[in-house]
């Protein structure tokens, strides 16, 4: 155990050691390609306009983003994605996916992978926050992707939401957001556990079988009137006790079979059962007891009813 | 009073009714007694449902939906559920009830099958007992469709869908029924007149005779000190057997109302209003209707003519199993007596294990049907364990076929040795017989013959 400890130790403070060295090294080789910077960042201006409302001194720090991010990528992604990000055997062409597919990909942790998987799975996001905004400029100035969404609950409706939800996101990710199945071992993931800014990009970037969902299908209100939804669905009032995780009549099912009539069945168990049979045979002395050797279900019944026995007509 | 009606005479061979004291004879009193609470509940809730599919505009206490338009059947519901004093409580109750009604009259049905209980003289409380099974489910799917969640709205759209693939009638036929195209404005109140007035009506007219045959019968016993087909041996209706049951209804009573308090049961809330056009995962029936969205699930997408005709193919998984099964049931007591040629009287039950061939075909037809039902759950499966969904309805179909032959193979192994445990080969009957026959007087019975039955190989002793 102290061994494995130790190993991990040592990967950690790697990581972190190049992490730095990135960081140290961004902004010098910001300053010195800043030209070269330049034209790749009027790639998608609406897209880096929508991200940094700030926007006084974007120039030299996207410039910086950019270039940090370049390097991120040329570490941990270019192996799969390909130099600036046309793909490969292993990996898809992600110049695309703009803004909001490298927000959402890094900061749900699908990116980068683990393992290979028909679906990358959710994992506590890899890189710091600073990574991901560098990562994040760099794959905006790959091609023409879509931006990140302004998403802010406080200002959404649940009502519109909801409708809208029912409509366009529950058939597959389930009315409660707890997720379902899709085809070939694929899954609409549960929402339960993703933030709203992320919920917001989904639609926006169609992750996996996912349809994008542009701007003329989902208003960015509507956009944020779902992610205000879903949001609500993380911790909805649950009147009526145990919400069986939300697997509706699947689950119902086996409660009602497994414990309702479960109990039932040892309740009726427990009112027949035989009270004190040996004492009542002791008493009668007159009762046929079993040969020892056939056990049938004569054992079943007590000695005392026989004296009740009805006639069958 | 007793001179004018003589109540006195019926009342006295009432409580002299002697009945059986055996846990699986109570099987049946679970379900009467889920059907007590069924009607007591939803006499409650049949005071605040409105089953008018006009539209209105909620405006009660559950936030998402408010201001949503929805049908009045629906906002009805929402106000039970979010506004009615105990109507929360008395919907679960009542839905709990009728998922536990339909699953005791299951294995109340399977006690019946699997004891013989169905032969002569009780073929006709046989058939009375199938019918109030296919009321029950009837009046299972009528009453949680008139909600006219999204949820209830897409099972509608399925039966819909399967009623029009029935050849020649089908059209006219869901026609009827539905008033015109799906979903139309008029099946909910209709639902809700079958629900609440017609087939609760018949089930408790059924009930009534289901009963009667009962005690004309007398009730059936397992061999035992003195059991024969002569008699009853049991405990008398009064006192003894009227307060255990008594006892057991509260005890029912008890029991569903604590998954109504503590378990939610159909959240009609998160479903939102049915909207045609809208669906959501994990769209499921009740248990009771899985096996027929299982058949629907694993039919392949055949297209098949007859005659120039085309056969839709909702009509093989969705019509055919549930024809051929309720058919099966209708039939079976007079199926199995043809190839026993057993036509006596019997009162003495079956122990399973002494006639495996019943025991294996019941225990196959069973895992059929439990197979259907897992397939009809299988996106929930696929999510719960992370499998894939096509690789499941691969795996169903597969196990449809080849799974009742394994069970079936495996409950007729342990039936005969059960039997060899028993040591010398002993018919039940004969037992009982002989020894009442000894004057029920300390007589212990002997050896008695194998039992002679025609159809099933009996192996030699061990």
């Amino acid at each position: 155990m102290g061994e494995r400890r130790k190993v991990a130790l040592f990967v950690a403070l790697a990581i972190g050691a190049t992490g730095a060295l990135l960081v140290v090294r961004g902004p010098a080789e910001a300053g010195q390609s800043g030209g070269q910077g330049d034209p790749s960042g009027t790639a998608g201006p609406g897209a880096t306009a929508t991200q940094s409302s700030t926007g006084s001194n974007r120039g030299a720090a996207d410039g910086a983003l950019v270039e940090g991010g370049r390097q991120l990528f040329l570490t941990s992604c270019v192996s799969c994605h390909g130099v600036d990000g046309f793909g490969g055997p292993d990996g898809p062409n992600i110049q695309t996916a703009g803004e909001a597919g490298a927000d959402f990909m890094l900061r749900t942790g699908r990116m980068p992978m683990a393992a290979p998987s028909p679906q990358p799975p959710t994992k506590p996001p890899a890189y710091n926050d600073e990574q991901i905004r560098q990562l994040v400029a760099y794959v905006a100035t790959l091609g023409n992707g879509p931006a990140i969404p302004e998403i802010d609950t406080s200002r959404g409706s649940v009502q519109k939401g909801s409708q809208l939800y029912l409509s366009n996101c529950a058939a597959c990710h389930n009315s409660a957001a707890v997720g379902g199945a899709i085809s070939y071992g694929r899954y609409a993931p549960s929402l339960q556990q993703t933030a709203a800014q992320q919920v917001g990009e989904a639609p926006r970037v169609g992750p996996g079988e996912m349809p994008t969902f542009d701007a003329r299908a989902i208003s960015p209100s509507e956009l944020n009137d779902i992610a205000t939804y879903v949001e609500y669905l993380r911790k909805p009032p649950n009147p009526g006790g145990a919400n069986l995780g939300y697997t509706g009549p699947v689950a119902e099912g086996f409660v009602a079979l497994l414990i309702g009539l479960g109990i039932l069945v040892l309740v009726i168990r427990w009112i027949t059962r035989e009270s004190g049979a040996g004492s009542v045979k002791e008493a009668h002395g007159k009762v046929p007891v079993p040969a020892p050797h056939v056990k049938t279900a004569r054992d079943a019944h007590p000695a005392t009813t026989v004296g009740e026995a009805e006639a069958n007509g | 009073m007793d001179e004018r009606f003589g109540l006195a005479l019926v009342g006295q061979s009432a409580i002299q009714k002697i009945f059986p004291n055996h846990w699986s004879f109570l099987l049946g009193e679970l379900a009467l007694y889920s059907f007590v609470v069924l009607v007591g509940t939803g006499i409650y809730l049949s005071l605040f449902f409105n089953a008018n599919t006009g539209e209105t505009t909620y405006a009660g206490s559950y936030q998402p939906l408010q201001g949503v338009r929805m049908s009045n059947a629906y906002a009805s519901a929402l106000d039970i559920s979010f506004e009615t004093k105990a109507g929360l409580l008395t919907r679960q109750v009542h839905h709990w009830a009728a998922l536990i009604f339909i699953g005791a009259i299951v294995v109340h049905l399977a006690r019946v099958f699997f004891t013989g209980a169905f032969r002569r003289p009780r073929e006709l409380n046989w058939v009375v007992g199938i019918t109030l099974f296919l009321l029950a489910i009837v009046n299972g799917f009528a009453g949680y469709s008139l909600l006219d969640d999204q949820l209830s709205g897409t099972g509608l759209r399925i039966g819909y869908s399967v009623l029009i693939s029935i050849p020649v009638v089908g059209t006219w036929l869901a026609s009827l029924i539905f008033g015109g195209e799906f979903p139309g404005t008029d099946i909910i109140p209709r639902l809700f007149v079958a629900h609440v007035l017609i087939v609760p009506l018949l089930i408790m007219v059924l009930i009534a005779i289901h009963l009667a045959i009962l005690v004309k019968h007398k009730h059936a016993h397992f061999p035992g000190a003195g059991a024969t087909d002569n008699n009853v041996v049991g405990e008398r209706l009064w006192p003894t057997y009227t307060f255990k049951a008594a006892g057991l209804f509260f005890l029912v009573f008890a029991v569903e109302v604590a998954l109504g308090g503590f378990a939610q049961v159909n959240p009609i809330w998160l479903y939102g209003p049915f909207a045609p056009q809208n669906v959501s995962s994990a769209s499921q029936p009740d248990w009771y209707m899985g096996w027929l969205e299982g058949a629907l699930r694993l039919m392949p997408p055949w297209e098949t003519r007859i005659a120039g005709f085309t056969i839709p193919n909702p009509f093989w998984a969705g019509v055919v199993p549930p024809g051929v099964l309720f058919g099966l049931l209708y039939a079976w007591p007079w199926i199995e007596a043809r190839f026993t040629k057993d036509h006596a009287e019997h009162h003495v039950l079956d122990r399973p294990r002494d006639r495996p061939v019943r025991t294996a075909l019941g225990v196959g037809v069973l895992t059929m049907a439990s197979v259907l039902g897992f397939a009809g759950s299988d996106d929930v499966l696929a999510v719960a364990f992370n499998l894939s969904i096509n690789g499941l309805v691969w795996t169903f179909r597969v196990l449809l076929f080849v799974g009742p032959l394994i069970t079936g193979a495996i409950a007729y192994k342990v039936c005969l040795e059960l039997q060899r445990r028993d040591g010398p080969l002993v018919d039940p009957v004969l037992v009982a017989q002989a020894s009442s026959n000894g004057e029920g007087g300390g007589g212990s019975p002997g050896k008695v013959p194998p039992s002679p039955e025609p159809a099933e190989p009996v192996p030699a002793d061990p």
